[in-house]
């Protein structure tokens, strides 16, 4: 038998707080000092960072050659980046051959895009609706009619002399808009119950995944006009931007699948007592639901195919990455130690401000659609 | 047999409008078969309900309780027999499907809401986009069911801000909106917390008691008892007996039922 009573004999003296457990000097004794095994590691990381910040630092910035620098800046010993060579080259690197005296014409392509892209996403602005149409049907024949010419007294430019970051845009833009819908199309004929269909969408999945992006860029350019009728002839830009789409569209066909997988049986039940059709069980209950579970999925698709438009080189195009290379190789006037690796820093950099801006939208997105039914 | 239980509802029952039809057939179901790859589920189910019918099917797991009701509505297909729905009969052509669906609401074990909808957009998407009500219009009749199930405070909250007892009312609301003339309930009351059983069941009652033509699977013999003006009992895929309640439960006729309400009642 324990005595569960208690009472108090004696009082307890105050005593001084101990050590500050707030602050700086908390923090790294918590974060860096922790163990004798944690206080090697950072001395070790420190030591690192000494070592590779400073030479980076001076090889981006300090030493760097600016816009407006020579070609004699750059040739010397200790000049780092050659940011000059990017800025006098920057109208080829943007618009690869596109006459001089035309560049209005992308540069309003290019602010159209923005200026419909921008309130597209972000939640808040009103008019959803007609700003899709606008940018997804009226967007698409008024950038094809600026930049190729042709009408309205418009100086034919052929697709051979685009380049640059536009073709780049133009390919990936395209495609992610185009596949995205295919890929959904493809994903719900796979699951369909009518073999046909069923069987169509597994082999075009299945062909196309199983084939290098490369192997159907070529075929797209090179073994497409021998099937195709004499005479007739598919611009090589259509050609690989067919590619691209098809090749996209079977990866996401595949995410989407997954989505319409994870969704419970009972929804799809649901939705059909209540005598939805087939279509709009779709539309209004299955992929609202599956599309938000594989955003992760189907951006990571979209990043791929940004970076994949750089394969279009082989197909004779000049996209951002090629239109860099021609300069590396050509531009004899601006011939130094860092030119080559300052140019394919440049484009390193453009691709990476672009593929990180889509995921961090992705991020923002879930997030937004998550809050809605949080418990 | 735990999930069995017997919630009574203490209040009287207003029959005035519980009027059974003699001569209007709301469901028939003729020398019915459905087998599931070799397994042969249901057999030789045939079962009559007239418009205005209460009907409870009790039975144990895995008798084809389930997958009868929702052969009433086509969520499965049958193989051999009729299923004749309002007058139409349930084949492979989804228009008669459609039809069917559109005048059969299902209550589901699960709720089964739609979680990335509001409560107000469960209940008014189908009346909207399948009977093509104006929108202000769905909406005000998605608010009338909604006091009906005694929840109108939600109507803007989503499916997983709701307790189980909430979204059961809200999906027997959201069946309500589309105004069909029968309902089928596949074990409603089995996923809920007991203290929630009861806010179902009466609204359930007083569904009865407005004369809602109702197929019941449920293991709530009191609902049961108090409601239904027909109880029948399946075991392995056929209907072994039915009954009217009081007879059902105190003088159950084949083996297989008394064994089964044996366990059941204390």
């Amino acid at each position: 038998m324990t005595d569960i009573g208690f009472v108090r004999s004696e009082m307890v003296e105050a005593r001084p707080a101990p050590v500050r457990t707030s602050g700086a000097v908390a923090w790294m004794k918590k974060n860096l000092f922790a163990t004798p095994l944690d206080s090697v590691l950072t001395v070790f990381g420190v030591a690192f960072l000494l070592w590779v910040v400073p030479p980076l630092y001076g090889f981006f910035f300090g030493n760097a050659v600016w816009a407006g620098g020579t070609v004699e800046d750059c040739r010397v010993e200790t000049a780092g980046a050659c940011w000059a060579y990017i800025a006098a080259e920057m109208e080829f690197f943007i618009y690869g051959f596109y006459p001089a005296q035309e560049f209005w014409r992308p540069n309003l392509v290019f602010a159209l895009g923005a200026l419909l892209l921008a309130p597209l996403l972000i939640p808040k602005v009103p008019y959803k609706r007609l700003n899709a149409v606008l940018l997804l049907i009226a967007y698409p024949v008024v950038s094809y009619i600026l930049l190729a010419g042709g009408m309205f007294g418009l100086r034919v430019v052929p697709t051979e002399q685009w380049g640059g970051l536009l073709v780049t845009l133009i390919i990936s833009v395209v495609g992610i808009t185009l596949s995205f819908p295919i890929g959904i199309v493809l994903a719900l004929g796979r699951q369909s119950s009518l073999p046909i269909i069923k069987t169509a969408c597994v082999m075009f999945i299945e062909l196309i995944r199983a084939v290098p992006l490369i192997t159907i860029l070529f075929m797209a350019s090179v073994m497409l006009p021998l099937f195709m009728p004499q005479g007739t002839t598919v611009d090589k830009f259509l050609r690989a931007l067919v590619g691209v789409t098809l090749f996209t569209s079977a990866y996401v066909a595949e995410v989407v699948r997954g989505g319409l997988q994870a969704i419970p049986r009972g929804q799809y039940e649901a939705a059909a007592a209540l005598g939805l059709g087939y279509w709009r069980r779709m539309w209004f209950i299955i992929l609202p639901q599956a599309l938000k579970h594989v955003i992760p999925g189907i951006v990571n698709n979209f990043i791929a195919l940004f970076k994949d438009t750089s394969l279009v080189y082989i197909v004779g195009m000049r996209d951002l990455l090629e239109a860099v290379k021609t300069k590396n190789d050509s531009a004899i006037e601006w011939q130094s130690a860092n030119m080559a690796t300052t140019g394919y820093l440049f484009a390193g950099m453009v691709f990476w401000v672009f593929c990180f801006g889509m995921s961090r939208y992705s991020i923002f997105m879930e997030r937004r659609l998550n809050t809605g039914y949080k418990r | 047999m735990s999930q069995v239980s017997e919630t009574t509802i203490d209040r009287s029952i207003d029959t005035r409008h519980m009027q059974v039809s003699t001569t209007e057939v709301a469901i028939d179901v003729i020398d019915m078969h459905k087998w599931y790859g070799d397994f042969h589920v249901l057999r030789d189910i045939n079962l009559r309900v007239m418009k205005g019918e209460r009907i409870v099917i009790a039975g144990p797991s895995g008798s084809g309780k389930s997958t009868l009701i929702r052969c009433i509505n086509r969520l499965e297909e049958h193989q051999e027999g009729q299923i004749i729905v309002n007058g139409t009969e349930l084949t492979a052509d989804l228009k008669r499907i459609d039809e069917v669906r559109r005048e059969v609401g299902m209550v589901f074990q699960h709720f089964n809401l739609f979680p990335h909808l509001t409560i107000l957009q469960n209940l008014t998407l189908a009346p909207i986009w399948v009977r093509g009500i104006p929108k202000v219009e769905a909406e005000a009749t998605a608010m009338h069911y909604l006091e009906r199930v005694k929840i109108p405070e939600q109507a803007n909250k989503y499916p997983g801000q709701l307790s189980g007892g909430q979204q059961q009312r809200v999906a027997i609301a959201r069946s309500l909106c589309m105004q069909p003339r029968i309902m089928l309930f596949d074990e409603p009351t089995s996923a809920l917390d007991p203290e929630m059983v009861k806010e179902v069941l009466e609204v359930m009652i007083s569904l009865a008691e407005e004369g809602m033509t109702m197929i019941c699977v449920t293991h709530e013999m009191g609902f049961a008892r108090q409601v239904a003006n027909r109880v029948i009992f399946m075991d392995q895929g056929q209907i072994i007996e039915q009954n009217e309640p009081e007879a059902f439960f105190s003088n159950p006729q084949h083996e297989r039922t008394k064994l089964f309400l044996s366990q059941i009642l204390h």
